[in-house]
């Protein structure tokens, strides 16, 4: 259960205050205009920027004095999640010691990780080597052996084609059922929500505006406020 | 293309005289020497146990001080990028720019100054009740000059090195809980891992090659580089034989560590383009981490700073008035402008026409290969011994010239060469990118020759040609090689003025000369790169 209260912060011209709450399970999508904050909620979440006041409850406790590591969080980036001079193995095992010291049982893990996101075998490619879906797919296991119990994907499949996208979505989407994850999902495709989230928050100007079933906001009768928003030609 | 024909003369002259002026300078004087020396003498100079003695000594120092120079350079590079907004390290950025173009005799006469027998560590010593000791002359201080020269050279570019980290990799080693250890054994060193080979390369060829240190603080033949054994043998054994067995070996061990650097020289994996949002480094709040840079800033302050302070501070002494108001100091620096005006332009000029053939090759005709050979002579400069050039061209120049001026004339000639690789190690790149930018424009345009250089590469490249005039011309200010060799009291440089009065112990008077070459430096780098380079934008 997380419990984003009042949470106060200043970007440039833009005063944002967010108040969101999701439950345990569940994935909910972050859709709305870009520059509305979107990115910045996450990040306020990750811990990589600190808000003026507010509070990030998780699972009864208040995580906003936390280092970025030391909550129960991982964020997977649009770009940049591996590290270009370290291999896939390296990567991996930066979840599980982040000196990589690297023993036989975390070598098994990574194993397992990779298994798990169809990349058995892989484990001594450098990045470079890789496609953009398979470096993306390498983080996805990184993010597993982190085994944090919230996931926030900042539009991390937006820049692969759709059907490797639809894949990947699927992928998160059955990574979530069995780990009873609870993933926070930013995206300016209103396609990858439908795909996967439960609900789905609008944001506009540093505000959530909104909260819908997933269902209602892409059926016939959508919310009259984000219906602009939704029936906007989709960015390329 | 029938106009073509015409201007083809043109289109190629430029290139075609600075590569003729840079193969002539480097190979005619080879050419004298050689022939001025016959093969069997040469032979029976390589078999004497000096000359192994010499070389291997040669080679020794300048492994030492690359290793020395790189180990501390790594934990200053790292304190400089942990802490940029540490005053010191504003004012280690400065410092390190002094460094590296300081006249060497600048920095002997303040490692002298700080190291010296009566000099700032034996006065401590002295004031806590030990003994004053001697370890300035001989390897120790051979390697305390090539620190303080190098070491700021290897910090810069690992500095540069950690700065080209995508800063999204701080964000994710926040996420993933990295301490200070981890990000230095998994960011920061393989960041500088890359340049490192380049790095030793470039600082082992400095200190291989070197010269001015090892005459003043080598302390006598026990330790003597290469260059310095071709000094000796030139001017007080006028053994040239020697010299040239000497030089053979100088340039066949430069040519092939060259050659095993540019083979060796792969391309790294290279990271991802980044969006250039800055995300702080998770490792500054670490105490241990904190003591390490403030260790390694303190090291490197007394390595480099003291030295450049006591050139300030023991430049105001006693004698100072009379030192200034003595015409002999005033003769010396109005040579030491005209040498480094002339010698810095001509390296320019070479550069230039160099470039332009290099790009005429290259993007006119696609002949890369060849445009790669010609740009790679530019650096030929690095591994011939200065010296064995300016007896050569003494050879030749002798029939015609007047021997006892020719030392300035040989001057501005070798060190027109000498700053030719620094040259175009500014100007090419600028060059490449205006030839990038304007290439179509002007092909379409019909802008060719001398009125696209002047019209559209000049605006362009003007403030890396102010850079690099900047810096050839600072590079033969403070010379003192050629003119150590072939100088005399009536055409005494700056530098040389320095030597004299280091070596007869006049030390106050040397302070003040060295504090003026000092000032001559500063402002013609800063009257070149203001007035050449023109306003900012």
């Amino acid at each position: 259960m997380i419990e984003i209260d009042r949470l106060r912060f200043a970007y440039e011209a833009i005063q944002m205050e967010f108040s969101l709450q999701v439950s345990r399970g569940e994935c909910l999508a972050i859709i709305g205009p870009s520059g509305a904050g979107k990115s910045t909620l996450l990040s306020l979440v990750g811990g990589f920027e600190t808000p003026l006041s507010g509070r990030i409850v998780i699972d009864g406790k208040n995580i906003g004095d936390l280092r970025p590591d030391a909550r129960p969080v991982t964020t997977l980036f649009q770009e940049h999640n591996l590290f270009a001079h370290l291999s896939v193995e390296q990567n991996i095992g930066l979840a599980l010691d982040p000196g990589l010291k690297l023993t036989a049982a975390h070598r098994q893990e990574i194993g397992e990780a990779l298994e798990r996101v169809g990349l058995s075998g892989m484990d001594r490619r450098m990045p470079a080597e890789l496609s953009g879906g398979q470096r993306q797919r390498v983080a996805l296991a990184r993010t597993l052996a982190r085994r944090k119990p919230v996931l926030l994907l900042d539009e991390p499949f937006s820049a692969l084609d759709p059907p490797l996208r639809r894949s990947m979505l699927n992928l998160v989407d059955d990574i979530r059922r069995d780990r009873d994850m609870t993933i926070l999902m930013v995206s300016h495709l209103p396609d990858d929500a439908e795909r996967i989230a439960q609900r789905v928050a609008y944001i506009e100007n540093g505000r959530v505006l909104g909260v819908y079933e997933t269902g209602r906001l892409f059926g016939n009768d959508p919310p009259a406020e984000i219906a602009a928003y939704l029936h906007k030609p989709a960015e390329s | 293309m029938r106009a073509a024909s015409s201007t083809a003369v043109t289109r190629w002259l430029p290139g075609g005289v600075a590569f003729a002026w840079v193969a002539g300078l480097i190979g005619l004087p080879l050419i004298a020497l050689s022939a001025a020396a016959p093969g069997g003498q040469i032979v029976e100079a390589l078999a004497d146990p000096y000359i192994r003695h010499v070389v291997l000594f040669s080679l020794w120092q300048a492994i030492l001080s690359t290793g020395l120079s790189i180990a501390l350079a790594v934990p200053v590079a790292v304190a400089l990028a942990r802490r940029p907004d540490w005053l010191g390290t504003k004012i280690f950025l400065r410092l390190f720019n002094l460094a590296l173009v300081a006249p060497a005799m600048i920095a002997i006469l303040g490692i002298a100054t700080v190291h010296g027998r009566s000099g700032w560590v034996n006065d401590l010593v002295a004031a806590v009740g030990f003994e004053r000791g001697h370890y300035l002359y001989g390897l120790f201080g051979i390697l305390l000059a090539h620190v303080f020269f190098n070491m700021p050279l290897a910090a810069r570019v690992f500095l540069r090195s950690i700065e080209d980290v995508p800063p999204e990799n701080w964000r994710l080693a926040s996420q993933l809980g990295m301490d200070f250890r981890a990000i230095f054994r998994l960011i920061d060193w393989p960041a500088m891992r890359r340049v490192l080979p380049g790095v030793a390369a470039a600082v082992f060829m400095l200190c291989f090659t070197s010269f001015a240190v090892v005459l003043t603080l080598g302390g006598g033949p026990w330790a003597t580089t290469i260059e310095v054994a071709i000094y000796q043998a030139l001017r007080i054994e006028f053994d040239i034989p020697r010299a040239v067995a000497l030089a053979g070996v100088q340039i066949a061990i430069c040519l092939v560590l060259g050659a095993a650097f540019l083979w060796s020289g792969r391309v790294g994996t290279g990271f991802f383009a980044t969006e250039r949002r800055p995300f702080p480094r998770p490792d500054v709040d670490h105490p241990v981490g904190r003591m390490i840079d403030c260790a390694a800033l303190a090291l490197a302050f007394g390595l480099v700073g003291a030295p450049l302070a006591a050139v300030l501070v023991s430049g105001l002494n006693g004698t100072s008035m009379a030192v200034l108001f003595d015409d002999v100091l005033w003769r010396a620096v109005g040579r030491s402008l005209v040498v480094a005006v002339l010698a810095g332009g001509l390296s320019l000029g070479l550069g230039f026409g160099l470039l332009h053939g290099v790009r005429l090759l290259r993007t006119g005709y696609g002949w890369h290969r060849l445009a790669n050979t010609v740009e790679l002579t530019g650096a030929l400069p690095l591994i011939a011994p200065p010296l064995m050039l300016a007896s050569g061209l003494f050879l030749l120049l002798r029939p015609f010239a007047d021997v006892l001026s020719v030392g300035l004339y040989l001057t501005v000639l070798v060190n027109a060469l000498m700053g030719l690789p620094f040259v175009l190690r500014v100007l090419a790149p600028a060059m490449a990118r205006a030839d990038d930018e304007t290439r179509r424009l002007c092909l379409d345009l019909g802008i060719d020759g001398w009125n696209r250089l002047r019209l559209v590469d000049w605006p362009l490249v003007r403030g890396a040609a102010a850079l690099a005039f900047a810096i050839a011309a600072t590079l033969a200010a403070g010379d003192v090689g050629v003119i150590a060799l072939f100088g005399s009291q009536d055409t005494e440089t700056l530098p040389l003025l320095l030597y004299r009065r280091m070596g007869a112990y006049q030390m106050e008077a040397a302070a003040v000369t060295a504090m003026v070459l000092a000032g001559l430096c500063v402002a013609l780098f800063w009257v070149i790169e203001t007035f050449v380079g023109g306003r900012k934008r």
